[in-house]
């Protein structure tokens, strides 16, 4: 690799962001933005914390980060990704070479704003096409001061990744001090993701549907989650993360939804307490994702971090009940532990390729959760019947299963 | 689970390759085969193509290599009795005939049942009405459309749909009086029109979505209803083009995940109503400026784009679908690429694949070049890289047109102007129009406008004209060559660019470390570890081929594209090769860019590398791989040509060495071997121009055969009689830029044999002499061919025999080496020889038993024959007729001659077999789709040369039961004769004429021989464009007329047999 001499820049660990999309050490980095100006497409790194660099262009708004290196192999959906709060904290990697295509459109944002620590991808389309297309790709990661690689050699840090576990990385510019780098790697660690990506305020989707009434609590929601549910005539609210089950239970919800959402589910202590409320009022309950874990540890159950995680739109789910398998939406780093799991929870939905779990119905209680993401955005729409299985369980009081 | 009461398979192939029915069949067909094999199910086959793979016994356990039609499939169930039928592997021809079985109660007579597909989604999938009924019951939106009978409905309806629509009247002749009508004065005009031309006073009315998006779905989906997506895929060319004409890309590349899934979704839902259990193909339009779309076409089976899919994806969709049928679960279907997932995975790719279809204009020059919804490819290449520039050029690399650039030489002498005019047509040179016209500043818009093709395409094809246009400026700084080499430019346009020699721009490249990388095709963007030897080139990518090995390696250079002259054959003895190469335990790795073939599926060789055939990218692989040699006698012409540039790499070619190959083909050197064999040839010269042509004609006096050297399948070959005739042909012959020189021989009318045979160096062995029923000037590609020889005597056979051996040694022949002669007289003299493999090797292969590839692969890796077991010589005749005969495919292409000449015209073969000579020949027409029906209508009309031959040959058939038509000319002449023919007008003649007659119908053979020349406009050309558009036989070869004509006489259709070659 070539190793050329680059200025000296500041550094700037990934913190969290305020709820106008803007990060608070952005006007910091301004500096550096006006200094590079045009210079800024020039060589830069991404250096992991095995020791390996990756050599790529610099885009976006290009500084240094360091964060938690992930790779997604969806072929469509950056969109959704880069919007998705699930991937707060994390760099994703793109493992299909030409990103940007179709530019951006705004109505197909999980939430207000592009998430990610950075964006890695081989190639950056500079002339997008689409009907729906309002602007280029790089141009939204700027307005979200994302930092961006591109002309990487995706498919070898995937490899990498896939080898190695999950791992930490930063993005720079300048690789000459590789031990400092590698202190900051090491240094590096996220908390209180959730409530950084949490709603600070209710917000209702499905005004004066007349169907059920579901309290949908933000995690990090993807919006589809709410659309998906009110398309179904269900009056959906979301609550912030913080929200006590006491508060959801005056509430008087129909049903409860645990939503998706960042980071390592066992660092969400007091929401875990909060769970296990709602767990033992028996609300019917549906839970996705980080909700998914969420229930498992409020029950006594456990998680743990997967090697390199599922994130991707291609993972296929085997219904046990049913003997079906449907193409699932994913992203995950950490897993519930199936021998961890109270007595009356079942395993009903697993992974195909490697068997861990999917899904669980606790047996006495109107409650499911599943790992996947039913409300695709991005990804297959083959498991969005679950919502209409839920809003039944509401109905019925009990899970039809 | 399986569904152990499956124990017996039939399989239906699709039969002859056809344009729009080709390779793709055999890959599929084999890879399910052995599919079904591994689940210990035993299989029958019936296919009537001999060139294929599926078709060898180690693929079937019972071969019958049997016209494809319902009587025949009948006698071979009555015979093996199996259990289910597989009919989803052989094309829209399998659907069809389990469609007639299942309706003509043959199914149920024997008690077998569909699998895969039922009659009933078969119907549903197949029947305009039934389809667009089931679409509309489960929601998925078709194109609007209505059959109508007066103009007044048309304009109802039209105005209910919105304008423009399009008018396709019902029962014309190529879609004559049709048209796309913008508003109701248009509609008025059309729809009269084509009312008053059809037949039957109908037309459709349909809504016009051309220039809408088209994009295809592969589907699965099993017996538990589980349902996947393999692939999507774009067409660069939007709706209107036929996606077998279109450039297409995969995955998709303009659609948001939201258009993505939702196409998804209804592809999905689709294949569950149908309730198919194996694979499937949607094809969408899709409304560039919103979501709306409409369902094109659903196939219900394996197809082209499933084999494109396949090997796009590393999905082995016909392996899946096998499995399915037999009742397994895709979540039980374990992926043989990464082995740690299962067949429910949905692939993702890390690339982009891109593939042009392969179009034969190059030989029916009189065609019309517009591209619609008439497929009118053979073939395709398909190309991988990450970037979609890249992958576009290297795919234009593959086609072997002699593209480098997309900056088409006479392309670029167009002005802007031209170009506007020129970008309104849809025809195979779009791409080049487009690309000349970016590289010429015709803003992007204004072309999108015209063309519709969609923004992000034109805008990446600027990249590459934007890169052209810097490279001609002289820029070539390190940046910018790392970035041409990334998007696809080859090392020699560079140079050209630049204006330096080849050889500098490597240089540069070596100094920048500017090499390519091969990386692998895993099914999963690297997510899970593969094992998969499946590679293709990149540049600024981490290699991840490992070259080690403990085995000698060897390169064996594929075919690429299938077409015209080079077809399926060469596969079948590229696969064959490397079969043998692997059990004698060498390292098998294979070149080819055809995503159609068997070559290029991942388990065949132990490494495949999907790249162009060119010197460059063949160069690469040799620098990483190093093999212990080469092999190019199997990949016909293509290999042939690759020759020079491996022996320059230092790479041993085994087998007859590169000299001897260029003594066969050098015209002189030929020459002198032929004087020292003692062997005679048509008289002949070599000329570069059009004076040297005539000079040479007149020496050698009329008719003369005129070709250019060094090509395949008579590409450029006529027969000329005049001096007008050698300004045409050298006219046509020099469009081209010719490297080598031209050859002008004097035509020799005798019969034609051909000789296929394997050399050691010392010994030879001939697995068969084949004859050929229609006399010479007629390619032997397109002829009637016989195994064994019927009319030599043995002194001949002898001769031949001697020819061969002294032929073989002179060139020191290792390997295969195909002859043909002409024997006139009981004298022979040599046409040609080629020292490589030759379309009849799979045929006599299979009807011998002799394994002519293995033998020869082993022949050249140092084996002696006479320790293979078979012996020398010419080897002992199997006890069966085996008679080949070629299969065209001119409805399709519009403006084609059908005229047979020394130009190769047809696409593909049938064969029939049988101890029965007579029964061996009518089966091989059946097989072509042509047959004599008892009382048929014969007409004739045959040029004033060959009246007195036709009256000859009707003298035998007076008493037969033909109802024979004449056109004035020649029933005069049969009527001096004595022979009795009703009278029918000649096109030009007053209505009744034979066009009246055809549509008649009822007309079984039309016997029409060819004035000659390439002259569209005369009325013989007429009658044979119509008769094949209405669907009848004509024959244009006098002997072959006679042949089928003397053999139905003397055998009863009842009476024919069916035959398992796999125990011959």
């Amino acid at each position: 690799m070539r190793l050329p001499a680059a200025p000296d820049v500041r550094t700037t660990a990934c913190v969290s962001m305020d709820r106008t999309g803007s990060r608070p050490e952005a006007s910091a980095m301004n500096y550096y933005n006006r200094k590079a100006g045009k210079e800024m497409s020039k060589t830069s790194y991404l250096y992991l914390e095995d020791g390996s660099v990756y050599e790529g262009e610099a885009r976006g708004d290009f500084r240094q980060m360091v964060c938690e290196i992930v790779f997604n192999t969806s072929m469509t959906g950056y969109l959704e990704i880069l919007t998705d709060p699930s991937y707060a904290g994390q760099g994703v990697v793109m493992t299909y070479p030409m990103i940007g295509n179709y530019g951006v459109e705004r109505e197909d944002y999980e939430s207000i704003r592009f998430q990610p620590c950075a964006f890695i991808m081989h190639e950056l389309c500079d002339k997008p096409s689409n009907f729906r297309c309002e602007a280029t790709l790089e141009e939204v990661l700027k307005e979200f001061h994302i930092p961006c690689l591109t002309g990487v050699d995706t498919r070898s840090i995937v490899k990498r990744l896939r080898e190695e576990g999950a791992m930490r990385g930063v993005l720079t510019d300048d690789i000459s001090d590789k031990d400092a780098l590698m202190k900051m790697i090491k240094d590096f660690k996220q908390e209180k993701l959730v409530e950084s990506v949490s709603r600070t305020e209710k917000e209702v989707f499905g005004a004066g549907n007349t169907g059920a009434k579901i309290a949908l609590l933000d995690y990090g929601v993807k919006t589809n989650i709410a659309r998906s549910l009110a398309n179904r005539g269900c009056e959906v609210t979301v609550f912030p993360c913080g929200t006590t089950a006491q508060e959801i239970i005056n509430f008087k919800p129909d049903g409860v939804m645990l939503s998706n959402g960042p980071g390592d589910p066992q660092d969400c202590r007091s929401i875990i307490a909060e769970v296990k409320k709602l767990y033992d009022y028996a609300m019917p309950t549906f839970a996705i994702c980080l909700g998914h874990q969420l229930m498992a540890l409020a029950t006594g159950g456990d998680t743990e971090k997967m090697k390199y995680g599922h994130r991707g739109a291609n993972h296929p789910v085997k219904f046990l009940h049913e003997d079906k398998t449907y193409i699932s939406s994913q992203n995950h780093g950490y897993m519930v532990k199936a021998d961890s799991l109270p007595a009356n929870a079942e395993v009903n939905c697993i992974n195909v390729n490697d068997k861990t779990v999917e899904g669980v119905i606790y047996h006495g209680k109107p409650i499911f959760t599943v790992q996947f993401h039913p409300e695709a955005s991005p990804g297959p729409h083959d498991t969005a019947f679950l919502f209409d299985k839920f809003i039944k369980m509401i109905k019925e009081g009990k899970l039809d299963d | 689970m399986i569904d152990k009461s499956i124990k017996k398979v039939l399989v239906i192939g699709s039969g002859p390759i056809i344009i729009g029915q080709a390779a793709e069949f055999d890959y599929a067909g084999t890879q399910a085969c052995r599919s079904l094999h591994e689940e210990g199910c035993e299989v029958v086959l019936v296919n009537s193509n001999p060139a294929t793979i599926m078709t060898d016994k180690d693929i079937a356990d019972k071969v019958y290599i049997e016209p494809l039609n319902v009587p025949t499939l009948t006698k071979v169930i009555e015979k093996e009795r199996p259990d289910s039928i597989l009919p989803t592997l052989g094309g829209q021809t399998g659907l069809n005939l389990a469609m007639e079985l299942e309706e003509k109660g043959i199914l149920k007579q024997y008690n077998v049942r569909l699998i895969g597909i039922s009659a009933r989604a078969i119907r549903m999938a197949e029947d305009r009405q039934e389809f667009k009924d089931t679409m509309e019951r489960i929601g998925e939106p078709c194109v609007d459309s209505l059959v109508v009978h007066d103009v007044q409905s048309a304009i109802d309806f039209a105005d209910k749909i919105g304008y423009p629509v399009i008018v396709r009247p019902a029962y014309t002749l190529g879609g004559t009086g049709g048209g796309i009508a913008y508003d109701r004065e248009q509609l008025h005009e059309i729809a009269s029109n084509g009312i008053r031309l059809s037949r039957v006073d109908e037309v459709l009315i349909e809504r016009c979505i051309s220039g809408w998006k088209e994009i295809e779905y592969e589907v699965m989906r099993d017996s538990k209803g589980n349902c996947i997506t393999v692939c999507n895929m774009e067409n660069f060319d939007p709706v209107g083009v036929h996606t077998g004409d279109s450039i297409v890309v995969a995955p998709s590349q303009t659609l948001t995940d939201k258009d993505y899934q939702m196409l998804r979704s209804s592809a999905l839902n689709i294949i569950s109503a149908l309730g198919i259990q194996g694979g499937c193909n949607v094809q969408f339009a899709l409304n560039p400026d919103s979501f709306e779309y409409a369902v094109i076409e659903v196939n219900p089976r394996v197809s082209r784009s499933s084999a494109l899919a396949s090997k796009a994806t590393g999905y082995p969709i016909a392996r899946v679908a096998a499995k399915i049928a037999l009742g397994m679960g895709l979540d039980e279907i374990p992926n043989a690429v990464t082995g740690k997932t299962f067949a429910s995975f949905e692939p993702a790719l890390d690339y982009c694949v891109v593939k042009i279809p392969k179009w034969p204009f190059d030989k029916f020059v009189t065609a019309k070049r517009t591209l619609g919804t008439q497929m009118k490819a053979t073939g395709e290449v398909m190309a991988i890289s990450r970037s979609f520039e890249c992958a576009l050029q290297k795919a234009v690399h593959s086609l072997e047109e002699n593209r480098t650039t997309l900056l088409n030489k006479d392309i670029m002498k167009l002005d802007v102007e031209q170009l506007r005019e020129k970008l309104h047509n849809v025809d195979d040179e779009r791409l080049y129009t487009v690309s000349v016209s970016i590289f010429k500043g015709i803003p992007l818009e204004e072309i999108h406008e015209i063309t519709k093709i969609d923004m992000w395409f034109l805008n990446r094809i600027k990249n590459i004209t934007d890169m052209e246009k810097k490279l001609r400026g002289g820029v070539c700084d390190e940046d910018t060559l790392r970035e041409a080499k990334r998007i696809g430019f080859t090392d020699d346009v560079i140079a050209t660019d630049l204006g330096i020699a080849q050889s500098a721009v490597f240089n540069m490249r070596r100094m920048w470390n500017i090499i390519p990388a091969f990386s692998v095709v895993d099914t999963c963007a690297a997510e899970f570890a593969a094992q998969t030897p499946y590679y293709y080139s990149d540049y600024c990518v981490e290699n991840e081929v490992d070259p080690a090995t403990t085995k000698k390696k060897v390169l064996v250079l594929g075919s690429g594209p299938i077409r015209i002259g080079q077809g399926i054959e060469f596969d079948y003895c590229s696969v064959h090769s490397v079969w043998a190469l692997k059990k004698l335990g060498y390292e098998t790795i294979i070149v080819n860019n055809n995503p159609e073939t068997v070559s290029t599926d991942f388990d065949v060789a132990d490494k495949l590398y999907f790249e162009p055939l060119t010197p460059e990218y063949v160069a690469n692989i040799v620098a990483l791989e190093k093999p212990d040699g080469a092999i190019v006698q199997f990949g016909g012409q293509t290999a042939i040509k690759l020759t020079k540039s491996l022996h320059d790499l230092g790479v041993h070619i085994f087998g007859t060495d590169a000299d001897h190959v260029d003594a066969a083909e050098d015209r002189e050197r030929f020459d002198e071997i032929l004087e020292a064999c003692d062997i005679a040839r048509p008289k002949g010269h070599t000329i570069f121009t059009e004076e040297e042509a005539l000079a040479a004609a007149h020496e050698l006096g009329y008719p003369v055969l005129v070709r250019p050297s060094y090509v395949l399948g008579g590409q450029g070959m006529q027969i000329a009689v005049s001096d007008d005739d050698i300004r045409e042909f050298m006219g046509i012959i020099t469009r081209t830029v010719q490297e080598h020189p031209v050859l002008v021989d004097k035509y020799i009318m005798g019969t034609e044999v051909e000789v296929d045979a394997i050399c050691d160096g010392t010994d030879i062995l001939i697995p068969g002499i084949m004859q050929h029923i229609d006399r010479t000037g007629i390619h032997s590609g397109d002829s009637i061919s016989v195994y064994p020889s019927i009319t030599l005597s043995d002194k001949v056979v002898e001769n031949l025999i001697d020819y061969t051996r002294r032929l073989a040694s002179a060139l020191e022949v290792v390997g295969m080496m195909n002859i043909q002669f002409i024997v006139l007289n009981e004298e022979i003299y040599i046409i040609e020889v080629n020292p490589r493999s030759s379309r009849t090797v799979p045929y006599i292969s299979k009807v011998t038993g002799v394994p002519a590839i293995a033998l020869a692969t082993r022949a050249m890796m140092g084996e002696k024959i006479r320790d293979m077991g078979y012996g020398t010589g010419l080897y002992k005749q199997s006890g069966y007729y085996a008679i080949k005969m070629p299969v065209f495919s001119f409805e399709k292409i519009l403006g084609a001659d059908p005229s047979l000449g020394p130009e190769m015209k047809s696409t593909g073969e049938a064969l029939g077999i049988s101890k029965n000579y007579d029964e061996a020949l009518l089966k091989a027409f059946d097989g072509a789709g042509i047959s004599l029906k008892k009382n048929g209508k014969i007409i004739v009309t045959v040029c004033d040369k060959d009246k007195a031959e036709v009256c000859e040959m009707f003298k035998k058939f007076q008493d037969d039961p033909f109802d024979l038509y004449a056109t004035p000319g020649t029933r005069k002449a049969l009527a001096e004769a004595g022979i009795e023919a009703k009278p029918v007008n000649k096109i030009s003649g007053e209505s009744p004429n034979i066009i009246d007659m055809l549509h008649e119908g009822g007309v079984s053979l039309i016997i029409n021989t060819p004035t000659h020349g390439r002259v569209e406009s005369r009325d013989g050309f007429k009658l044979r464009r119509i008769s094949v558009e209405a669907g009848t036989s004509c024959i244009t070869s006098l002997d072959a007329a006679r042949v089928l004509m003397e053999s139905a006489r003397r055998v009863r259709e009842d009476q024919i047999s069916v035959t398992d070659i796999a125990t011959l």
